[in-house]
């Protein structure tokens, strides 16, 4: 039997960054060596629509979408859509929500997804530099300095919080 | 070698780069898109065609001269490429033909969700189906080893969930393969009936040979469980039900077709509760139930929409009761600074019946336009607003208009504009391309409207207009919706009133694709200033 796999899926609207934060985590929990499977739909999600992406990582991964109610963490970057996917969750499971992070304290408002990632960041075992490997290797240079932040003042957060 | 976390799109681009593929084409349609673009970025090369049809096309007549040709579609646009793809069945290819149909159960961005395994059977042509990246990675290389030891196309079916998902690829060392050459096969390629009858038994023969070939393959998985519970499956379906059910016994099938009935015979036999369990039609089932074999199939609801690990643990308990909805998120919707904002008020305001057609502005339909009566297929609005205008009394006939995008007039609306011209309604028609110089609902690819090659090159530029002109549509005009406001309802409103044939072009730049345009076009006219050829012309 292969060990427990986690269940992470990021939740947002079209255009904030979902599936970019979802590609973040699948390549840190990559680069730690795990097994990672990824799902996700896109193709209309770019016209606003609510878009959800699954990340499974662990020793061994089948399926790659996560089973409704199975979820571990859900990430949840517009507010909107905390209800809407909140039944993903499974009991005991853990609601990083879109206002955990204040907007106004980011460099960027843009990175709130990056910010949320950071949160996430302290409950998953990944080695902080490998996350902030994932986010250089996902973003332009010129984004670089102000994602590593936003990501920090998350992780900072998460920490208090 | 090299280990990556990628799409099955993108392992798909990479199979074909280390496959030796000498072209790509296809037409963009979610979730195929992204191999093309990936094969691209991988080097390779890869081109748009004006739609599926001409892509088979060219990827036919690749491998006839002996190359390896990856031609890339979603569902619909295999229907579209039916027509070459059922005789190239006939012909057989001298290289290397796989063509990817990518289908999408449950519809994340489709209008069917039709079951393109069918089409396997229909042709008579080999399919490979991966569960996933790995298994796309790996199955489009063997398609192209067995396209070429068959000589006969082979479509690798994928599904939006492995088109889309990423997990991790292991690559190869690139194949050296042969360089493309011609070779005269006169019986062999010009199917008239009497040498398309022997070509006909020549792919019976290829297909029984592949049938042996499917019973010993090592591509299809079978692993042993408890005995009691035994899944026949096929797709990332298998993923789900290996998680569902991992005590049980499985046999993953990744020939789809042929299928090694012989060896789901004898796993059958090894299991107390034999289950087929398969994404969309019982297409499996049907065969191995028509083989002789006993197996149990899943009951009628599970036929639609995507499977996940909880509907495959509902299959395997026989249990229909009603399942949970899925979050009922945001639909998506017209971006906020589309172009197409004033083209949907001034329908609207003049109570046009209006047959629409596919792409971004699709989304006109919902609330507040609610702005589409029809949406058949790619191109469909021209005939539809058509028979439309055939049949309704006069003063409904005086309402119908066709739009369409600037990529799916030239996909295959340019037919129904001929049409127009053939066979003109009594009361004249009204066309509106909605030209945002894009494929935008794809993600923004070149078409030959707009002049740049899928790497956004220069080359040969079809001008809408000029096709609307040249084929005889008496009223033609050009207008920007957004610069010249009032204008486009104005304009509409004239041409309603005229019993003629009347196309306008609403141009205007998609918001999403503007800044990228821009920059575009400001490298192909840097590189224009500096060709002396231009500057001599």
């Amino acid at each position: 039997m292969p060990s427990r796999v986690v269940n992470v899926i990021v939740a947002g609207l079209g255009g904030q960054g979902a599936i970019k934060a979802s590609d973040i985590l699948a390549d840190a929990a990559f680069r730690a060596g795990k097994d990672v499977k990824k799902a996700e739909v896109h193709g209309m999600s770019q016209r606003g629509g609510s878009v959800t992406s699954d990340v499974r990582f662990g020793d061994h991964v089948e399926s790659p979408m996560i089973p409704p109610g199975e979820a571990d963490f859900l990430v949840v970057l517009a507010p909107s859509e905390v209800e809407v996917t909140r039944p993903l969750l499974r009991k005991g499971g853990v609601l990083i929500p879109p206002d955990l992070v204040d907007e106004a304290t980011l460099p960027n408002r843009k990175s709130l997804n990056v910010a949320l990632l950071g949160a996430l960041s302290r409950h998953l075992d990944l080695p902080e530099a490998l996350w902030l490997e994932a986010v250089r290797a996902a973003l332009p240079e010129r984004l670089h300095d102000v994602n590593e932040k936003a990501f920090r003042i998350g992780r900072e957060r998460a920490r208090k919080g | 070698m090299e280990r990556r976390l990628l799409s099955g799109d993108e392992a798909v681009a990479a199979a074909a780069r280390d496959g030796g593929v000498h072209l790509g084409t296809g037409y963009p349609g979610t979730p195929s898109t992204e191999i093309l673009e990936a094969f691209s970025r991988l080097g390779g090369r890869a081109q748009w065609a004006p739609n599926e049809k001409v892509a088979m096309e060219v990827g036919i007549g690749a491998a006839f001269g002996g190359a390896r040709a990856l031609v890339t579609m979603k569902h619909v646009g295999v229907n579209v490429a039916a027509d070459p793809l059922f005789t190239a069945a006939y012909t057989g290819v001298e290289g290397s033909l796989v063509v990817v149909s990518a289908d999408d159960p449950g519809m994340a961005s489709s209008q069917n969700e039709q079951d393109n395994r069918h089409y396997a059977v229909a042709a008579g042509l080999p399919m490979l189906e991966p569960s996933d990246s790995q298994e796309a990675y790996d199955l489009a290389l063997a398609a192209f080893e067995l396209s070429e030891r068959w000589q006969l196309p082979v479509i690798l079916r994928m599904t939006t969930r492995v088109c889309h998902g990423k997990s991790i690829v292991t690559r190869r060392a690139p194949l050296a393969v042969k360089a493309p050459a011609f070779r005269r096969d006169i019986a062999g390629r010009v199917m008239i009936p009497a040498y398309a009858r022997p070509a006909h038994r020549r792919l019976r023969k290829k297909l029984a040979s592949l049938a042996a070939w499917a019973e010993t393959t090592p591509l299809n998985v079978e692993t042993k469980g408890d005995g009691k519970l035994g899944i026949v499956t096929a797709g990332v379906t298998a993923r789900h039900a290996r998680e569902a059910a991992p005590g049980a016994s499985f046999l993953e099938l990744k020939t789809v077709y042929p299928l090694p009935l012989e060896k789901i015979r004898a796993f059958a036999a090894s299991v107390e509760r034999c289950v087929v369990v398969e994404e969309g039609d019982p297409f499996l089932a049907d065969q191995i139930r028509a083989a002789g074999i006993a197996v149990e199939s899943k009951p009628e609801p599970f036929r639609f929409g995507e499977l996940n690990v909880d509907r495959v643990r509902r299959i395997l308990a026989r249990d229909t009761s009603p399942e949970p909805e899925p979050p009922k998120g945001k639909p998506p919707q017209l971006c906020e600074a589309c172009p197409y904002h004033p083209v949907y008020a001034a329908l609207r305001k003049l109570d046009a019946i209006v047959a629409g057609d596919i792409g971004c502005y699709t989304l006109g339909v919902l609330p507040p336009y609610q702005g589409m009566d029809t949406c058949v297929a790619m191109g469909a609005s021209l005939g539809v607003g058509l028979g439309l205008r055939h049949v309704l009394p006069e003063k409904d006939a005086r309402r119908v208009v066709s739009i369409i995008g600037d990529s799916t007039f030239i996909h295959t609306g340019v037919n129904g504009l001929i049409e127009m011209v053939y066979n003109p309604p009594e009361t004249g028609h009204v066309l509106v391309v909605l030209d945002n110089g894009t494929t935008a609902m794809t993600g923004q690819q070149e078409h030959p409207g707009t002049g740049r090659t899928l790497e956004h090159e220069q080359t040969g530029k079809i001008s809408i207009e000029g096709l609307a002109r040249a084929v005889g549509v008496k009223n033609v005009d050009v207008i920007d919706p957004i610069a010249d406001v009032g204008g486009f309802e104005k304009l509409l409103a004239d041409r309603l009133g005229k019993r003629e044939l009347s196309v306008i072009v609403a141009r205007r730049a998609c918001i999403l694709a503007a800044a990228d345009i821009r920059k575009w076009e400001k490298a192909a006219a840097d590189k224009c200033a500096a060709c002396v050829e231009a500057e001599n012309a």
